[in-house]
């Protein structure tokens, strides 16, 4: 097959295959065994698959890449079309990157209803690469929906104590939130005869929508990526949701369905209203910066490890925005670094939140103590992705944080002193926790004998903690694709933009 | 598709029905002979084994009178005495109900002799009560869907009692004939209104009368008369007071049965009145009635421990939907409206399937609590019911969504912001009953001994047809919709043969 040929599949390829694995396992016998090694097969395929996007993607290019538009429906005009550039690139490969290390921390950890659980996992990959590969609203919507249902399954099926209300409190709270988007989207079509992201973003300016119709329509997408994000005040579900969840559903809910919200604004919020994200850039700017303190204080406070690290995306996410709605090219550039970096050691602070759940069953700080001198390696991994996390020069966290902050200053130098704060805040929170879990004497005996990490441990924690630290050596490598597509979203912007690379 | 026919007979010959009239009610024609023909073999047969044979006999008649349908549609046009039209918009519904019929047999087959309820009469009724429905489709004279309509009521009236040794089954039975017939009653006082206003039956007569004149106060008594009657049979609010009792007597596959097919049958009667004759002063009946059906079946649903109950608030509920569209454009509105009927059947449908299939003897189990830890007993079962009941709510890639798509794009397009946006709110609301049974399913562990018996092969069966149109319609509509368009199309404004047009035929013969 030649590329071009290859080129205009790969991402129906990309997205599909998960899916189909999930259809095969559900016909599997129930081996747990064959079941583990068949979906951690698939899903490394899907990794695999998904490197040819990075590869052959050309970096300098405007536009979308490896498009394919075909008719889907006729009434409504509904078309098939997918295509990615710098900003969905990245997160799809989060996403398949995450997906292997999900499958195998759950290796263990899941023994009941395991083929349950992996057709799920696989399903929730297929809805969220899904998610950003769509270029028909339609086709993003119903990709968005779809991540709900295995995600409340997972937190519902598989979590801990408190379950079942996590499950419904998840899905009610995005449910009802998508539903504002839904009838946005409906309302677009029926001015404009298309779902056509491209078509709409290039007539919107054409058809006469009033003011306050297009305040509405703003909103309709905005509430609906704002309750994913969470953006203070809409962020109560969160913590829940990642307390009950299993690791492997707090990974994938941090590490990618937060980030269908915030791509959600780049995409459809920035780029089909400019005008009215500027006009309301203010008050989410000040949600923003509330949600960055407010998340790290409460953080600070959080007797429940799991929480800490729930409301540490709060805050992170709250740079994301920040970066987001501050128009410059620098704060665009750094919010997409900070969801690919939040992403990545986040996901591992899960993943090794649960790893020590396994070992006691239990979350709360003041249960551990000195766990350095039982569990080295552990306690080690660990530092790593703490540093990483807090954003230590070379390491991930800074790179993101440090543009964001530009960028904010560049717009409005209070914004910048703010955010700034947040920078300190996630430094004392998280390094407080390490110190409570890992310094000192071992407070109760049996953390004496606690297991290291195992071999399925360590390939899923040191992939992350690899990916983090090449992040934050080497960010051209990422922002080299994302600052063309960053730039083209940000030309309905009359703003001095400032090239932060490739110079 | 809607060719004009060479020559219409009815009309050369008046009153006398020619060969082609009986093509044009030949699916009635097919049912009812198979009907007869159960009732008469009934006694003939033991009672013990009798269920079995009686019952593929009804179902090889719901298969021919498919077929008799297809038949039916290669001669589109007038018959008898212009009492019936048969175009895509009869052929539509025809197959519709039909279908629907021959599921239901597939399903009652295993919970008649898990019931132990004796099957003659059972399977004639459905096929006679399929006969009513079907005329209702295709007739275009009050006097006849009048007609049409007892039919399929008195069957379902029937029907409802079939368990017998049940009290509440009685109970349902009485309170739907009396409340029925006191319905049909307002539709036929409706009917002789038209007709003292308009000097005629015939839909199209009235439609040209209304058209001519200004219409008369009587008209829009005679509209809202007849609302009357039509919303009691689609269960809207105000008028749906009697439905969840009547489901929760009712054996669960006779439910699943009232709650589509006569219901589609008599939205299409609705789509005739409303529609075709283009009935005044029905906007704000519909906007009212469509906005507490949807509030009111909601909000019902959401407090209810019984799962027949529950589904049947929900029917409350979509009947509100639906009855949104007829708020809308006619054209876009009939057709989002034709969509909607096909969705809602297969999905509840099949959801009535798996709820009698758990009932088991004596529908012991219909309970919430009773779906505990489901998904761990018969997962596939708990995986077919999620679907449904996700296409119930509306989510992607399921039927039921692009329904309340194309119904909230149509009240969209006519500028209904505030009917769209009760709307849109209900079905958030309605997401969390379903998802409650959903949770019952795989979240909670079973706190009692609920035994799951095997799928049989027919159970089986119409559970792959239910799921299988469920998932089609919410991937690829293109075909049913683009159906539903042409019917809606002829519906709104008819092409068949007119009188004027024929006679300069005749004249050029």
């Amino acid at each position: 097959m030649s590329t071009d040929n290859f080129s205009s599949v790969i991402l129906t390829l990309v997205t599909f295959l998960p899916l189909a694995g999930g259809l095969l396992l559900f016909l599997f016998p129930r081996r747990d065994r064959d079941v583990r090694i068949f979906s951690l097969v698939i899903s490394l395929l899907t990794f695999i698959l998904s490197l040819h996007l990075p590869v052959y993607f050309h970096r300098g290019a405007d536009g979308f890449q490896y498009e394919i538009n075909k008719q889907w429906i006729t009434t409504p005009n509904i078309h098939y079309h997918m295509g990615i550039d710098g900003i969905s690139l990245w997160l799809i490969v989060l996403t398949t990157f995450l997906t292997p290390l999900c499958v195998l921390i759950s290796w263990k950890s899941i023994h009941e209803r395991v083929k349950e659980f992996f057709i799920l996992l696989l399903v929730l990959e297929t809805a969220l690469i899904g998610v950003f590969v769509s270029l028909d609203l339609f086709l993003f919507y119903f990709f968005w929906e779809a991540t709900l249902i295995p995600m409340a399954l997972l937190i519902g099926m598989f979590g801990h104590e408190r379950k079942i209300y996590a499950a419904v409190k998840f899905f009610l709270y995005t449910m009802v939130a998508s539903v504002f988007m839904l009838a946005a989207i409906l309302w677009l079509y029926a001015k404009t005869g298309s779902f056509d992201f491209v078509y709409i973003r290039d007539h919107i300016g054409s058809i006469t929508v009033s003011p306050a119709a297009s305040f509405w329509l703003f909103l309709g997408f905005f509430i609906a990526f704002a309750v994913k994000v969470p953006l203070f005040p809409f962020h109560t579900w969160l913590p829940d949701a990642h307390v009950e969840a299993p690791t492997a559903g707090s990974v994938l809910l941090a590490g990618v369905l937060l980030k269908m919200g915030t791509y959600g604004m780049l995409r459809f919020n920035l780029a089909l209203f400019p005008e009215q994200s500027r006009h309301n850039a203010p008050w989410i700017i000040a949600l923003a910066l509330i949600g960055i303190v407010y998340g790290a204080l409460v953080a600070m406070v959080q007797p429940n490890m799991k929480k800490l690290i729930a409301y540490s995306s709060v805050s992170h996410l709250g740079f994301v925005v920040l970066g987001i709605f501050s128009f410059t090219q620098a704060g665009l550039n750094g919010a997409m670094f900070v969801m690919l970096a939040h992403g990545v050691s986040t996901g591992a602070l899960f993943m090794l939140a649960g790893i020590l759940h396994e070992r006691r069953h239990t979350y709360e700080i003041t249960e551990f103590g000195g766990l350095a001198s039982p569990t080295p390696v552990y306690a080690a991994s660990f530092l790593f992705i703490v540093l990483a996390s807090v954003g230590l020069p070379l390491l991930n966290g800074f790179v993101g944080e440090f543009l964001v902050l530009t960028g904010a200053f560049q717009a409005r130098p209070i914004y910048g002193i703010i955010a700034a704060t947040g920078v300190i805040w996630s430094a004392c929170y998280l390094l407080w926790m390490y110190q409570r879990v890992f310094f000192g004497k071992v407070t109760h005996t049996v953390n004496n004998s606690l297991p290291d990490l195992t071999g399925f441990e360590i390939a899923s924690v040191w992939p992350c903690a690899a990916a983090a630290l090449v992040m934050g050596v080497a960010p051209i490598l990422w922002l080299s694709a994302i600052d063309p597509a960053v730039h083209g979203a940000l030309v309905p912007f009359a703003q001095i933009v400032s090239k932060v690379v490739g110079q | 598709m809607t060719q004009l026919m060479p020559i219409s007979a009815s009309l050369v010959v008046p009153g006398i029905p020619q060969g082609l009239d009986y093509v044009r009610l030949l699916p009635e024609i097919v049912l009812s002979i198979f009907g007869i023909a159960i009732m008469l073999l009934d006694p003939l047969l033991d009672d013990e084994t009798s269920q079995k044979p009686l019952g593929f006999i009804a179902l090889i008649g719901t298969l021919a009178a498919l077929a008799s349908t297809w038949y039916m549609g290669t001669a589109p046009g007038y018959g008898f005495s212009r009492m019936v039209l048969v175009n895509d918009f009869s052929v539509f519904f025809h197959y519709l109900v039909i279908a629907i019929s021959a599921v239901i047999i597939l399903i009652s087959y295993e919970y008649m002799s898990v019931q132990h309820i004796r099957a003659g009469e059972y399977y004639g009724l459905i096929l006679f009560g399929t006969v009513g429905m079907g005329l209702m489709t295709s007739s275009v004279d009050l006097v006849l869907i009048f007609i049409a309509l007892e039919i399929s009521s008195i069957a379902s009236y029937i029907l409802a009692g079939f368990r017998r040794r049940v009290a509440a089954s009685s109970e349902s039975s009485l309170k739907y004939f009396l409340l029925g017939s006191f319905a049909t009653a307002f539709f036929l006082y409706g009917v002789a209104m038209m007709f003292g206003a308009t000097g005629s039956t015939n839909i199209e007569a009235i439609s040209q009368s209304l058209q001519s004149s200004p219409a008369h106060l009587l008209v829009y008594v005679a509209v809202a008369l007849m609302f009357v009657g039509i919303g009691f049979k689609v269960a809207v609010a105000p008028f749906h007071i009697w439905t969840p009792d009547v489901y929760e007597g009712a054996p669960a596959p006779i439910v699943g049965f009232m709650s589509t097919g006569p219901k589609a049958a008599a939205f299409a009667v609705l789509l005739r009145i409303i529609f075709a004759i283009n009935a005044p002063g029905r906007f704000w009946i519909i906007w009212v009635s469509a906005a507490l059906s949807m509030t009111l079946g909601n909000v019902g649903a959401l407090v209810q421990s019984n799962v027949k109950r529950l589904l049947a608030y929900s029917s409350i509920a979509h009947a509100g939907y639906l009855l949104m569209a007829f708020a809308a454009a006619p054209e876009i509105g009939a057709s989002a409206a034709m969509f909607y009927t096909a969705a809602y059947a297969a999905m509840n449908v099949g959801a009535f399937a798996v709820v009698s299939h758990f009932a088991s003897s004596g529908e012991r189990y219909v309970t919430l609590e009773d779906y505990e830890g489901l998904g761990r007993r018969s997962p596939l079962l708990a995986a077919i019911l999620t679907i449904f009941l996700l296409s119930l709510i509306g989510i992607p890639m399921t039927g039921g969504f692009f329904a309340k798509f194309y119904v909230f794009s149509a009240t969209l397009k006519a500028n209904l912001i505030g009917l769209t946006i009760i709307g849109v709110i209900n079905s958030a609301i309605g997401s969390y009953y379903y998802l409650r049974i959903i949770v019952m399913m795989y979240m909670r562990e079973a706190r009692k001994e609920v035994p799951v018996t095997p799928v049989p092969f027919s159970l089986g069966f119409a559970l792959v047809i239910t799921l299988v149109a469920t998932i089609y319609l919410g991937i690829l509509p293109n075909r049913v919709l683009q159906y539903a368009q042409q019917s809606a199309q002829v519906l709104v404004s008819p092409t068949a043969p007119t009188t004027p047009e024929l006679a300069t035929r005749q004249a050029l013969f």
